[in-house]
């Protein structure tokens, strides 16, 4: 069996809140390609970010392990770079500044002063936000932010990107501009990507796979859809595409036919809420 | 007639004063100066019927001459300074026109300190003693925050040592300065070393919560984000935290300062230290009749450096922050 780029083997994790367990995965296997680009949809609460955390190392799973070209993940660090649903930039630091101490701490041997300065301004230059470099976070938009955020990421030139709805806090005009900006950045520099959504059109637009976990407690990959689009996507000619409308319908169905037969059952509380409207802020904070 | 007053409505900027505009002008200035024409007038009547064994309690008016006589006698005091070292030049000038060798004196002027000196050594003690602390609080307020063993074992400390009145630490910091401060030809005065260290053990606890409480609360999302970089711990604290906690230092530093001012007259009056708190003392010991005016003088200039001191701190803080949407007050 060849060995892929980053592999997931039976990841369970277990909280432990005022002494009493609770379990949030089992069983979680996935083997990633290079260059592939993954995105984890399924109910708020199923421990999407958690399966994000563990592999950013920012969780340590209770049983199995992540495996990022043959070496096993324990701490967090920049080749497993993490774009934050809200941008989290600091909010004291301008936007290159933002930037150049990613860029500082992570090329402060490898590249010289000007070398950093030029790589911060291309970062930038990727996600259009060479405009704004002496601004404050809290004087650009929400939008920007967001950009920046993953400027900040790519420029650590991470082995994966790691996303955790990088898109949800945005109003849907802003989320199609960033959507598309996404696509044209990972065809040129060919990242791995994984991100969380709750958008189901988001998924099928973006992703090679589309992973769809069930429902938690102790939850789990229910199923892995390929997405079979050629590249470059564009979302006009998509809307009608049958194979778009097809994986699109797939996903819908997962989501809400596992609701009513096993999900229902785990989860009786959980309202029906569209897919694609939902969102929740504190997601990756759920099972802490 | 008509006509006129279309066509002042039809162009509103040639009424001089809008009427928004005095009515601003009365909510900023107006009723502070009436609030204090009332209380100084309720403070006049009330003056007049209190008396004491020094004499009536005085009212705005006495308290105003004795505001004069401490500007006169400080008038006077620099006069006999500036006389002192005129003699002095005068003197060593015609030892050395007789003897070109001669060993010359020169010593500085060791008057009685008036009253301008007393509220410097006074700031001069509270800035020390806040210095202190702060070397102290923000130190111990970051390793607090950032570690909740080291929180849970400073904790008791800290809650038992928060309450105490600086009256009580008085004896003690007096004891050991006098045991460990033993130098020939001290720099400091020990009465200074008393003051400043006993402002500071009182003015510790608000900057070293405030610290803990600013540290502890940082977003999550951006100690992941410093975690996922891997910054080195102490790049961590300069970048991340210091930044992120600065609002709640400046908190805890105003209120220290407040602390530590107020705090600073008790312990002179005990230590004394020749400043504000050693000038009360004295003028009641004294008990002429000007005494309580000259206390009353002394109490509105601690109040009123104690708000100076305050808007000062703002000023900084408003420099230093990052935040400049935030509304401080």
């Amino acid at each position: 069996m060849s060995m892929s780029y980053l592999e997931l083997s039976d990841v369970g994790i277990e909280f432990d809140t005022n002494g009493e367990k609770f379990r949030a995965l089992r069983n979680v296997n996935l083997k990633i390609q290079q260059g592939e680009f993954v995105s984890l949809i399924g109910h708020s609460g199923c421990g999407k970010s958690t399966v994000l955390n563990i592999i950013a190392g920012l969780h340590q799973a209770t049983e199995g392990g992540v495996i990022l070209q043959g070496k096993e993940v324990s701490d967090p660090g920049p080749d497993r770079a993490v774009v934050f649903q809200n941008h989290s930039l600091m909010p004291w630091l301008t936007v290159r500044e933002n930037v150049e101490l990613a860029v500082n701490q992570v090329f402060k041997s490898t590249k010289s002063k000007a070398e950093r300065r030029d790589w911060v301004l291309h970062n930038l230059a990727l996600v259009n936000m060479e405009h704004a470099l002496d601004k404050l976070p809290g004087e650009i938009s929400g939008g920007m932010k967001q950009r920046v955020g993953i400027a900040r990421c790519l420029a650590m030139q991470p082995r994966v990107l790691l996303m955790d709805e990088p898109f949800g806090a945005l109003d849907a005009l802003t989320r199609a501009q960033l959507q598309d900006s996404l696509m044209k950045i990972q065809a040129e520099l060919g990242n791995t990507v994984v991100m969380i959504t709750h958008d189901v059109d988001e998924a099928v637009l973006l992703s090679d796979r589309i992973v769809m976990m069930t429902n938690g407690p102790a939850a789990t990959i229910g199923k892995v859809l390929s997405v079979e689009l050629e590249r470059p996507r564009d979302r006009l000619d998509l809307a009608e595409d049958p194979t778009f409308v097809h994986l699109r319908q797939q996903v819908l169905e997962f989501l809400y036919a596992k609701k009513h037969d096993e999900g229902a059952a785990a989860r009786p509380s959980l309202e029906a809420v569209p897919a694609a409207s939902k969102h929740d802020g504190d997601d990756h904070t759920e099972a802490a | 007639m008509s006509e006129s007053s279309t066509s002042a409505a039809s162009r509103p900027l040639t009424i001089p004063f809008s009427l928004p505009k005095v009515r601003s002008v009365v909510e900023t200035a107006v009723f502070p100066i009436l609030g204090i024409l009332c209380f100084l007038l309720l403070w006049q009547f009330g003056a007049n019927r209190i008396d004491t064994s020094l004499g009536q309690f005085p009212g705005p008016v006495q308290v105003w001459e004795q505001v004069g006589n401490l500007a006169q006698e400080y008038q006077r005091e620099q006069e006999k300074e500036v006389a002192f070292y005129e003699r002095q030049e005068a003197r060593n000038a015609k030892k050395l026109a007789a003897n070109p060798d001669a060993e010359i004196k020169i010593r500085s002027y060791t008057g009685k300190p008036t009253y301008l000196d007393q509220i410097v050594t006074s700031l001069v003690t509270v800035a020390a003693g806040f210095f202190i602390a702060n070397l102290v609080a923000i130190p111990l307020g970051l390793l607090c925050g950032l570690s909740s063993g080291f929180y849970r074992a400073m904790n008791p400390i800290i809650q038992i040592f928060k309450p105490v009145s600086p009256l009580a630490w008085l004896p003690l910091v007096t004891m050991v300065v006098s045991a460990t401060y033993t130098a020939e030809d001290p720099f400091f005065e020990k009465s200074f070393l008393n003051s400043a260290i006993t402002v500071a053990l009182c003015c510790l606890w608000p900057t070293l919560i405030n610290t803990t409480v600013g540290v502890a609360g940082i977003d999550r999302d951006l100690v992941n984000v410093s975690r996922v970089m891997s910054l080195s711990p102490l790049v961590h604290v300069r970048k991340i935290v210091l930044p992120a906690a600065v609002p709640m230092i400046f908190t805890g530093l105003r209120l220290s300062l407040a602390t530590g001012w107020m705090v600073l007259i008790a312990a002179e009056m005990l230590a004394q230290n020749p400043g504000l708190g050693k000038f009360v003392w004295d003028e009641f010991q004294n008990g002429s009749s000007n005494s309580l005016g000259r206390i009353m003088v002394a109490v509105l200039t601690i109040g009123f450096i104690g708000f100076i001191l305050d808007r000062l701190m703002l000023l900084v803080q408003r420099r230093v922050s990052w935040d400049k949407q935030a509304v401080l007050r």
